[in-house]
């Protein structure tokens, strides 16, 4: 690990950058079957988009990859990095095993759905 | 890309910006001048604009835009990008963090003089749009052969 870090300090970007990160803009709505959430990782192709749930964190990560010419000059940049992160804990009653994921135009939509068993019951009320 | 443009990661250069800025304030010092059309960190959509020899490029990073409302004009060298981010929150659902910028949206930005705005093509993938215009042949720089 030192040994690799002290290969890239050589190169023309410092191995710092490689912790920075964006932290993309979020929206999370709440339904009694699910939890949606959608991400702005504008710039990121599906194979730069990686999901991971580990125990009962969800951490989202994407690469922007964008074409661009050789020997460009930077004139403005409001995006100065190119790795977007940001990560969630999930509460016990959600399924993690059933994430489902899409990416369309940048943005990512991740529904993850509520267990059977805590579905919510309508519980009668008798009269009387 | 356009990683060694800061040293710091954007919420610490926000808080870092407010803080120069409020001590800028308090001591009176008057701070280098900002574009007109400047705007606040964070304003939407993120824009890069990168130049070459030949022309100009510019990224707008918006993803999930309605492309039919996605406009484009071009005005001497002011360009104006306009367009619109539907409102995703589902029927019946509540809301727990609303981050993402929803509504119209319009934002200018001067580039060079020197550029073609008849050379401009734009393509918009994967949440960018990708604007390329190119220098007037004039003003592209010419080798110039010494004898």
């Amino acid at each position: 690990m030192t040994a690799e870090k002290s290969v890239t300090t050589n190169e023309a970007r410092p191995s710092r950058d490689d912790r920075r990160v964006i932290r993309p803009a979020v929206d999370v709505y709440e339904n009694g079957k699910s939890i949606s959430l959608l991400a702005n990782l504008p710039g990121v192709p599906e194979d730069g988009l990686a999901l991971e749930v580990d125990s009962n964190q969800l951490t989202i990560t994407g690469d922007i990859d964008i074409a661009m010419p050789d020997n460009m000059d930077s004139l403005h940049a409001d995006v100065r990095f190119t790795r977007y992160q940001r990560a969630f804990t999930l509460s016990s009653e959600l399924d993690s095993e059933k994430i489902a994921a899409t990416l369309r135009d940048g943005l990512l939509t991740v529904t993850i759905p509520k267990r059977e068993e805590v579905l919510p019951r309508r519980i009668a009320i008798t009269s009387g | 890309m356009f990683g060694s443009l800061s040293q710091w990661d954007g919420d610490v250069v926000d808080h870092f910006s407010r803080l120069e800025r409020e001590v800028a304030d308090l001591l009176g010092y008057s701070r280098r001048p900002a574009s007109i059309r400047a705007v606040a960190r964070g304003s939407f959509p993120a824009i890069n604009v990168g130049t070459t020899a030949e022309g100009v490029e510019v990224y707008v990073f918006a993803a999930g835009l309605d492309q039919d409302k996605l406009e484009l004009s071009i005005q001497q060298n002011l360009l104006t990008v306009s367009g619109e981010c539907p409102e995703r929150q589902p029927e019946g659902s509540n809301a727990y963090l609303k981050e993402r910028f929803v509504g119209q949206f319009k934002r200018s930005l001067a580039l060079p003089e020197d550029i073609d705005p008849d050379s401009a093509t734009a393509r918009y993938s994967n949440g960018v749009l990708q604007i390329s215009l190119k220098r007037k042949a004039e003003a592209t720089p010419r080798k110039i052969e010494i004898n």
